[in-house]
């Protein structure tokens, strides 16, 4: 009787909003082989509705795609004895995205509140928790713009005002990016429709992003088992060495 | 053609590791050299991380030296007993290092470290080699004299004497041993064999014959490279296998190429030739590391990794 109540309770929230998403990717899983060299992926969907549209502003879409939450340690070089570029002051943010991309139907302030941003971490530079942040030298904005500047040029933060395209107000369709560097892991893809800057609903769907093949059975044996990847390591080149040697002596007689 | 580096976890094109690896071997089979030294700060240049371009290079230097070592054994140019005082001082001097390594790791300070260690010795060495050659062709020109070497120094005055029969000396095992930890050291910071500092220092100091010096050297190599490569990989997780068999592919090849070009050249040339490109290469990090950097700030793995 429990779990029928909470089943109806379940359905009840979206029902309470008037607009609801529908929506996948093309695919839910990425495999990253050998020869990976980045992938994109396509969020599309649809919003469905039980009444008819609501006479408030438009609606926006704002798809975002964030990788694995990890903690980063940014350090900031400085000049030491006059000459030389050293390491010297850091930060730890805990928790930043290890791949973040947002895309939206029209730039982020009008598409979002800065409440709704706020709430929901949608923007970058909310979507990194600097809450509990150690900062050594009381720059944390500094640190937190660098990371994000870093990680812009390497393609893993990416910003994509205008390029949701939205159709009858039903339709949506974006494609991201995933560059060749990512980190594996489980991806969250995230879809928001506004009206007037506020969330009308949220959807939310997972990504698994993972080594396959030879790379993933590497990684794994380089982790789990060092000494034996060690040892491989060594093996394969001392084969290789007397290979060549052999090869050589063939060569030459 | 792309690869993804399953350990570097980066995309780096395949064909430039290869190419990388046959330049690297070219030049190491013409002046005769390991090309560690050569190979590790070009993996920085090209974006892999210090940390695992360090690592991956001690493997790659096991395979190299492993090839080398094979054909002194055959012409009976190895001295075993001096190769085994210098691994054991090889060893010891490894393990400080890694140990010295995953401290500075911890620090965020391995970069400095590693890139410092290149340019004061890249610096040196190819200083001296550069006056050396210069000397040896401008005495070449004169007259035709050749280097008188000192007969006895203090060194041959210490404690613990052995007979090494296939050096001909009888000579304390002190200075050896230490020549040992000191490579050691340099093999675990700096991804090399450590070759460009024994050869001369087996030379200079201990007044090895010529003829054992390089297959007592790479003796001594494999062992610790592979004592390096075992470290790293088993505290750090950091060598590469895909990107050490793509280096030792254009290693090997490169090598070959490498040893018939040398063989037209004057021995003077090639080795002022190395000298240019050591200092080349010094010149380049010190550089990266006195010039004011365009990101100043870098990331790192946050916390307890």
């Amino acid at each position: 009787m429990l779990r029928f109540f909470a089943l109806i309770m379940l359905i009840a929230v979206p029902l309470n909003a008037a607009e609801e998403i529908v929506a996948d990717l093309s695919q839910n899983r990425v495999g990253i082989s050998a020869t990976f060299d980045g992938s994109r992926i396509l969020v599309f969907g649809a919003v469905s509705r039980d009444a008819p549209m609501p006479e408030s502003g438009p609606m926006q879409v704002v798809v975002s795609v964030s990788g694995p939450r990890q903690a980063v340690t940014i350090r900031r070089k400085d000049k030491r004895a006059g000459v030389i570029w050293v390491n010297s002051a850091s930060a730890l943010i805990d928790d930043a995205p290890s791949f973040y991309s947002v895309a939206t139907t029209v730039p982020m302030a009008q598409a979002l509140s800065v409440a709704a941003d706020v709430r929901y971490k949608v923007s970058i530079a909310r979507a990194i928790s600097s809450i509990g942040t150690q900062i050594a030298t009381g720059h944390a904005a500094e640190y937190t713009e660098a990371l994000i500047r870093i990680r812009s040029d390497n393609g893993l933060y990416q910003v994509h005002e205008g390029a949701v395209e939205l159709m009858s107000e039903t339709l949506f369709r974006t494609e991201i990016d995933l560059p060749s560097n990512l980190t594996a892991g489980e991806y969250t893809a995230r879809i928001l429709i506004t009206r007037d800057q506020q969330v009308v609903d949220v959807f939310e769907t997972k990504l698994d992003i993972h080594k396959v093949g030879i790379e993933r059975w590497l990684y794994n044996l380089a982790h789990d088992n060092a000494f034996y990847y060690g040892l491989m390591s060594l093996f394969i080149a001392i084969a290789a060495g007397w290979m060549a040697s052999a090869a050589f002596s063939y060569f030459r007689a | 053609m792309q690869i993804y580096l399953p350990i570097a976890e980066i995309s780096v094109n395949a064909f430039l590791l290869l190419g990388l690896g046959g330049m690297v071997g070219i030049l190491s089979g013409m002046f005769g050299v390991g090309g560690g030294f050569l190979m590790t700060p070009l993996l920085f240049f090209i974006g892999i991380p210090p940390a695992v371009a360090v690592a991956t290079e001690a493997n790659q230097i096991v395979a190299s030296s492993f090839s080398g070592v094979l054909a002194h054994f055959k012409r009976k140019t190895v001295d075993l007993k001096m190769g085994g005082v210098l691994l054991i001082g090889g060893l010891i001097g490894a393990y400080l290092g890694i140990q010295l390594f995953n401290y500075l790791r911890s620090l965020g300070q391995v970069d400095l470290l590693v890139k410092l260690s290149y340019v004061v010795f890249l610096g040196i060495i190819g200083s001296l080699m550069f006056v050396e050659s210069l000397n040896a062709i401008r005495r070449q020109k004169k007259t035709g004299s050749a280097i008188i070497r000192k007969k006895h120094t203090w060194l041959h005055n210490l404690p613990f004497k052995v007979k090494f029969r296939t050096s001909g000396l009888y000579i304390s095992v002190i200075p050896p041993f230490f020549i040992g930890v000191f490579v050691g050291v340099l093999a675990a910071i700096m991804g090399v064999g450590g070759g460009f500092v024994m050869v001369p220092a087996m030379i200079y100091l201990i007044g090895m014959p010529t003829k054992v010096v390089i297959g007592t050297s790479l003796f001594q190599i494999i062992f610790v490279t592979a004592f390096t490569t075992m470290m790293h990989a088993t505290t750090n997780y950091t060598v590469d296998i895909v990107l050490a068999v793509l280096l030792l592919v254009g290693g090997v090849i490169g090598a070959q190429i490498g040893t018939r070009i040398g063989v037209k050249m004057k021995a003077e040339q090639l080795r002022i030739l190395l000298a240019v490109l050591v200092l080349a290469v010094c010149g380049k990090l010190a550089l990266d590391l006195l010039l004011q950097p365009s990101e100043l700030y870098s990331l790192g793995a946050g916390g307890g990794h």
